[in-house]
């Protein structure tokens, strides 16, 4: 019989996953996985986990990681990377991570051009401490820290971190994807996967905003949380390629 | 090899790169500039790495990503700067991961001036940041020092694993002297067990300070405990000045040892039997030294350019034995050694009449 699918050599064996049901984390990770497994790069890849609930990315993927503090993830990247350019690297962080507390190491990291990849988990809450209000809540939305939901005039409007990136000259490569159907997983992967392939290429930074669901912070069942993915988050951070300079 | 004249910031840049740092992280802060501005020239020359980051916080955390992957790596800042460095260091020891920290001081709090005090000592030895650690704190007093102990931390903070601080202030920053550098030095940048290279025919390994289990944590606290204990037993440092036969001990470490033994030379002529106890490592503290020379001495004279914290220590480890006084100059202002003799000398002969001798 023909093995059509196989777990992710990349993934420890005989351990699952921590998240909630229908969590988009696990679907980034065996994709991660998937994508090194493909490209063969697993004994190059070092990868940075952020604070948040993503921080045991270790636990499960197979690879050499080091933990970040809290929004730290392209400074540390940066640090690895410039030692080892010939090593892969890769930073993983969440909206309150990368675009609240680590607004600054994204920029700069981003417009020196540092030749690492960047998976931006963007679910619009802090998930782990339990669904606060992120830079990247949507007017309106309710969280803990806006139980009458985000209004702009006390909370600041959404930040929509590609638009922000694009004007960077170091920045060569920004899409955004989701992971709510089995068609938008498969674009992520192949985002991942360009994502990878630019910085083996050495062409500079790249970023990939994932719209990923929280149904446990949205309060929302697995089915529409992946909705809300569709018919609300995409209109506010449309999908597709932001900003591609590798042409 | 020959002498060199050197600005101390630039000796500990040199220093460094001599003991094999392979990258430095820097932002621009007064009155550590010499150093990123050396590093800035000669790290491109040694073909390393050098960026001057967006800040001291990004500084550090490019510190930690360098030193997981196991190469030697320093960053500098002065006393505001080195605060925002408090998390970066925290993660560092609880991920056990080396580094070599500079801390040119200034006047403080908050942005205080840029004269050189010696404010940030609590913060350098009690561990600064959160979580219940320590940091290795050297004190150099004069450029040569910068050079031996700069070469001297990239060791210890491999040996231990853990970041290493060196402790100077503006003046020792600022000031030039003629330096010599060691002819040689020990192999370095030997593989290291834990650094992250990419996992090549291994499972993938990882570096993290994130203990949940508390019982896992206090375990991890634990050993880093006893790490403390072995460095308290075998890495203590200090100096002395005419202690032999001395009645009073002034203690002072850097810039206000340099003054201190101005002052012991000048109340020695006149007959006033002064020595100075120098302590190199802040921590760990002389503290057994102190307290075995208060079996001859009795009276102990503290001087410091704050207001009051070495003294802390010094009590400590005299537990009850022997009398402590404390002279200050915070701020930023710098003693002579004319003006601190005069108050040596003055609770000198206070002394003598209390004990009459």
């Amino acid at each position: 019989m023909k093995k059509v699918y196989a777990r992710p050599k990349s993934l420890r064996k005989g351990v699952s996953f921590h998240y909630c049901p229908a969590c988009g984390h696990s679907i980034i990770h065996k994709l991660i996985a998937q994508v090194i497994d493909e490209m063969g790069i697993r004994e190059k890849v070092i990868g940075v986990p952020p604070a948040g609930c993503a921080v045991l990315a270790y636990n499960y993927l197979d690879i050499d990681m080091v933990e970040a503090p809290h929004g730290r993830g392209a400074a540390v990247a940066t640090g690895i990377k410039r030692v080892l350019p010939q090593n892969l690297v890769f930073s993983y962080q969440g909206d309150g991570d990368l675009a609240a507390i680590g607004t600054a190491e994204t920029i700069h990291a981003a417009n020196r051009g540092e030749n690492i990849s960047t998976f931006f988990i963007n679910n619009a809450v802090y998930g782990m401490t339990g669904g606060q209000m992120a830079p990247t809540t949507l007017l309106g939305q309710k969280t803990s820290t806006s139980p009458s939901g985000r209004e702009a005039k006390r909370d600041g409007y959404p930040i929509d971190v590609c638009e922000l990136l694009a004007s960077l000259k170091g920045v060569v490569y920004l899409e955004r994807t989701a992971v709510n159907s089995p068609a938008n997983i498969l674009k992520t992967k192949k985002a991942i996967t360009r994502s990878f392939q630019i910085q083996r290429e050495n062409k500079g930074f790249s970023l990939i905003d994932i719209l990923s669901p929280c149904p446990t912070n949205w309060k929302m069942n697995p089915v529409e949380a992946c909705r809300w993915i569709d018919e609300v988050m995409v209109k506010a951070y449309p999908l597709g390629v932001i900003k591609d300079l590798t042409k | 090899m020959a002498k060199r004249l050197m600005r101390g910031n630039e000796a500990i840049g040199e220093a460094a790169i001599f003991a094999g740092c392979r990258c430095y992280f820097g932002y621009p802060i007064t009155p550590q500039n010499e150093l990123i501005e050396y590093m800035a020239k000669r790290m491109p020359e040694e073909g390393r790495v050098f960026i001057q980051s967006e800040s001291e916080l990004s500084a550090i955390n490019m510190v930690l990503g360098a030193s997981a992957v196991g190469v030697r790596v320093m960053t500098s800042s002065s006393s505001p700067g080195f605060s925002l460095k408090q998390e970066g260091i925290s993660f560092l020891v609880g991920q056990e991961l080396p580094a070599v920290i500079v801390n040119i001081m200034r006047g403080g709090p908050g942005l205080g001036n840029i004269a050189p005090a010696q404010s940030d000592y609590f913060q350098a030895t009690r561990g600064g940041g959160h979580g219940d650690y320590r940091t290795i704190v050297l004190a150099p007093s004069s450029v040569q020092e910068m050079v031996d102990l700069t070469i001297e931390a990239f060791r210890l903070a491999d040996l231990y694993r853990n970041p290493v601080i060196i402790l100077g202030d503006g003046m020792l920053g600022q000031m030039m002297e003629p330096v010599t550098f060691p002819e040689r030095i020990e192999k370095i940048d030997s593989p290291k067990e834990y650094a992250l290279t990419g996992a090549r025919g291994r499972p993938g390994r990882f570096i993290r300070s994130l203990i949940l289990d508390p019982k896992e944590m206090e375990e991890h606290n634990w050993k880093l405990f006893r790490k403390y204990q072995g460095i308290e037993k075998n890495e203590v440092r200090y100096k002395t000045f005419r202690l032999e036969d001395a009645n009073l001990a002034v203690v002072a470490y850097g810039t206000a040892a340099r003054i201190a033994k101005g002052a012991i030379k000048r109340v020695r002529e006149e007959g006033l039997k002064v020595g100075l106890i120098q302590p190199i490592t802040l921590w760990p503290f002389p503290s057994q030294f102190i307290r075995k020379c208060s079996r001859n001495i009795k009276d102990f004279f503290v001087f410091e350019m704050n207001t009051g914290q070495m003294v802390e220590d010094v009590k400590l480890a005299l537990e009850g034995e022997g009398r402590v006084h404390f002279h200050g100059r915070p701020g930023g202002t710098v003693a002579t050694p004319l003006e601190l003799s005069r108050i040596v000398a003055r609770y000198y002969y206070q002394v003598k009449k209390e004990r009459g001798r």
